[in-house]
């Protein structure tokens, strides 16, 4: 009997806002699944797009990159430059093959605890849909002799 | 001195499966995607067609780009460390030139100079060669500068001559013998079959290079020539005598592996000290010691030259950095 | 008057200290050539088999050193010089690009952007063809497509080396201390590197190709940053090399930046 697949997702969250919608989320007592692993970065503008690679290395099987709302950066524009990060990086990804249906961006403020725990039920369900990154996972062992 | 044969065109089929029946990978130049490249293969057919040489060198067969030398893994207060076995399949390695055969010596002289290598060896013993001669040559070609020739059985197990409706085979070395004696009927009579092989005209004159280099270290050759270089490894990786590897660990909090990878002389931080001080830091020290190796210090050292004349280098080079044109002028006085 | 002819001028009234051109190599390949000496012009040759981006040369050490220099230039180096010059790399007042046949000298910013709107830019049939071939593939196969293709990478830098914008002197490839990039060429270290390598040229790779040209196993690694600058063009509406005085698109921001995907 094989355990039903749990996917790993990660979560790349901005200090000022998604964070703090995390923990609203948390003290407001709504619950919600718990495949989430949150890693929390000083700014959305901070979050190079190579963790997003890297998490996949290690693993997960989906990501979430998350912030302030446009306007609301608390470093006035670190969001508006990660934005066109994500608008080139996402491209690149799919045209290198690489399953962008795993990789969700989204703003969630520090008032919208209820709106995190809908995006990571909604991603999560998502990514257990889809199964367990294998393609991505295989990388480390291929082409080693 | 080696058996001589006449191996049909139609029998190669009989070889190859006599091989893979025996439970050999056969790795041959293929055409894939337009690229002439060795992969396994297990038909005559698989083999590319009229093919010079192949991109990257037959040195991968015995040393490979990645190989994993251990493992270890982290437990609660304890280290597990594991040897990594080399994957030694029984490999052929079938139609390479005589060039790349010659190539393992040198490969050889590193790997067992002071301690014995136990990958490169394992895969070596697993290792027979089934060389093809050249009828075909480029401009790229000196192997008749280095000692070598289209036609030369060094390193070659077998070496087969393209002659009309197949190829005269001279069976070279136990190893040979032993390939042979898998598919006897393959093997016909040789009925006095002529060896011809393109002619490689002698561009340089080899003793009198590695004579002349040695009161030419400071000389200022060394900065023109290396003007255009760009400082990249494609020589060293396409070439099939560059032995030099880097070693790296890739571990997270519960382990990871020590790989050997390929690494090259040409790079800007080869021989960078963790002071910070680097002797070779001008791309013209790196092309220097390119050429001092595989001509000065391979001699010196291990009585053999690092070059066998292939021209891989020449062909993967980015801004065409032509080995033999260089070597032509720096045996010059 | 050729490109032969105005190299021996140029180096005799001492307007540059050389000149970077291309000069006969092995079997009917150009390559650079670097002409110090008025004498030594002759060998220069200036044709369509130039293939080579010289602009890469531009920012070694060595060159830096010369002063003023002067480079034969087809349109894409000549595009890799106002990009440079728009990264502050190169100095206006220290390139001459000689462009067209090879004498029209062109020794301004301004008078190379001028020059550029009259070259037009043309993907190579074979580029063409492999991104139609890509386009009709789903991602699965493209996935497969490309981890054949980095498969046969080598991690030999050529790639990088060749290009006329990877100039930094410690490229985060070769950061070890920690290693954020796997130094080997399995499937990872390679499609890792590419991904690295795309993205930091995102909005400042010029399309000359150098790069897909250097790689001595074939791989169309080219197509990957042109990707990038498709996408910069796309949604931000600017091209790398189009002006000395270009803003890099991905350190830059408008509040209404375009997108459909973030949640």
């Amino acid at each position: 009997m094989t355990e039903p697949f749990e996917p790993k997702i990660t979560a790349f969250v901005c200090n000022w806002c998604t964070y703090a919608g995390a923990d609203l989320t948390g003290t407001s007592r709504i619950k919600y699944q718990s495949n989430v692993r949150v890693l929390r970065l000083p700014c959305t503008g901070r979050i190079d797009f190579m963790l997003l690679a890297k998490a996949f290395a290690r693993g997960s099987d989906g990501v979430i990159v998350s912030g302030c709302h446009p306007n609301d950066c608390h470093y006035t524009s670190g969001n508006y430059h990660a934005r066109r990060r994500w608008m080139i990086y996402r491209d690149l990804m799919d045209f290198m093959g690489i399953d962008t249906r795993r990789v969700t961006f989204s703003w969630v403020s520090a008032a919208e605890g209820a709106r995190w725990a809908e995006l990571v039920n909604e991603v999560t369900t998502s990514v257990r849909e889809l199964g367990p990154y294998t393609e991505y996972k295989e990388l480390a062992l291929t082409g080693v002799e | 001195m080696a058996d001589n044969f006449f191996l049909p065109q139609a029998s190669l089929d009989t070889l190859f499966a006599a091989l893979t029946g025996d439970g050999r990978r056969i790795l041959a130049p293929t055409d894939r995607d337009g690229r002439t490249e060795l992969n396994p293969v297990t038909s005559p057919g698989d083999v590319a067609k009229d093919y010079l040489q192949t991109i990257l060198s037959a040195k991968e067969a015995a040393f490979p780009k990645v190989e994993r030398l251990m493992s270890f893994s982290t437990g609660a207060g304890s280290v597990d460390l594991k040897d990594a076995e080399p994957s030694a399949v029984p490999t052929v390695l079938f139609g390479i030139r005589p060039c790349e055969a010659s190539g393992f010596k040198a490969l050889d002289a590193v790997f067992n100079w002071d301690t014995r290598d136990r990958f490169f060896n394992a895969r070596m013993e697993a290792l027979a060669v089934i060389g093809i001669g050249c009828t075909r040559k480029d401009d790229a070609c000196f192997c008749t500068s280095v000692g070598g020739g289209p036609g030369s059985t060094s390193g070659s197990d077998i070496l087969l001559t393209p002659v009309e409706g197949g190829f005269l085979a001279e069976v070279l070395t136990e190893k040979g013998k032993a390939m042979a004696a898998l598919a006897p009927e393959a093997f016909k009579a040789d009925p006095g079959l002529e060896k011809k092989v393109v002619e490689v005209p002698v561009a340089f004159d080899q003793p009198g290079l590695t004579k002349r280099l040695k009161d030419r270290f400071e000389d200022g050759i060394w900065v023109e020539q290396s003007l255009r270089c760009v400082g990249c490894g494609a020589c060293a990786f396409v070439c099939p005598t560059c032995v030099c590897f880097d070693i790296v660990e890739e571990a997270d909090a519960k382990g990871g592996h020590r790989l050997r990878t390929w690494d090259s002389c040409g790079g800007h931080m080869f021989t960078l000290h963790a002071s910070g001080h680097n002797p070779r830091e001008t791309q013209a020290q790196r092309w220097r010691q390119r050429v001092y190796h595989k001509f000065s210090y391979y001699p010196e050292r291990y009585d053999m030259l690092g070059c066998v004349g292939c021209g891989k280098c020449t062909r993967a080079c980015p801004v065409d950095m032509n080995l033999q044109e260089h070597l032509a002028e720096a045996a010059q006085a | 008057m050729d490109l032969r002819e105005k190299s021996r001028q140029l180096l005799e009234n001492g307007d540059v200290k050389a000149v970077i051109g291309y000069e006969r190599g092995t079997m009917g390949a150009r390559r650079p050539a670097f002409i110090r000496k008025a004498e030594r012009a002759d060998r220069l040759v200036f044709d369509e088999a130039c293939a080579q981006n010289l602009a890469t040369y531009l920012t070694r050490p060595e060159v830096r050193k010369l002063g003023r220099v002067a480079v034969a230039a087809r349109p894409d180096t000549l595009r890799a010089i106002l990009q440079l010059m728009a990264e502050r790399q190169v100095k206006e007042e220290n390139v001459l690009a000689l462009a067209g046949d090879g004498t029209v000298e062109l020794g301004t910013a301004q008078a190379i952007e001028e020059h550029l709107a009259t070259c037009a830019k043309e993907l190579p049939a074979r580029d063409r063809e492999i991104l139609d071939r890509l386009s009709r593939m789903d991602r699965a196969q493209r996935w497969a497509f490309w981890q054949a293709e980095l498969s046969r990478c080598v991690k030999c830098y050529a790639c990088r080396n060749s290009c006329p914008m990877c100039y930094c002197g410690h490229c985060t490839m070769d950061c070890n201390r920690p290693q954020w990039v796997p130094v080997a060429s399995h499937a990872l270290g390679n499609l890792e590197y590419h991904m690295v390598r795309a993205m930091h040229l995102a909005g400042r790779c010029v399309e000359c190709g150098d790069c897909g040209r250097a790689c001595p196993v074939g791989i169309p690694i080219h197509l990957l940053t042109f990707n990038c600058e498709e996408s910069v063009h796309l949604q931000f509406g600017q091209r790398a090399g189009a002006s000395s005085k270009l803003d890099y698109a991905l350190s830059t921001f408008r509040p209404d930046d375009k997108e459909s995907f973030i949640r």
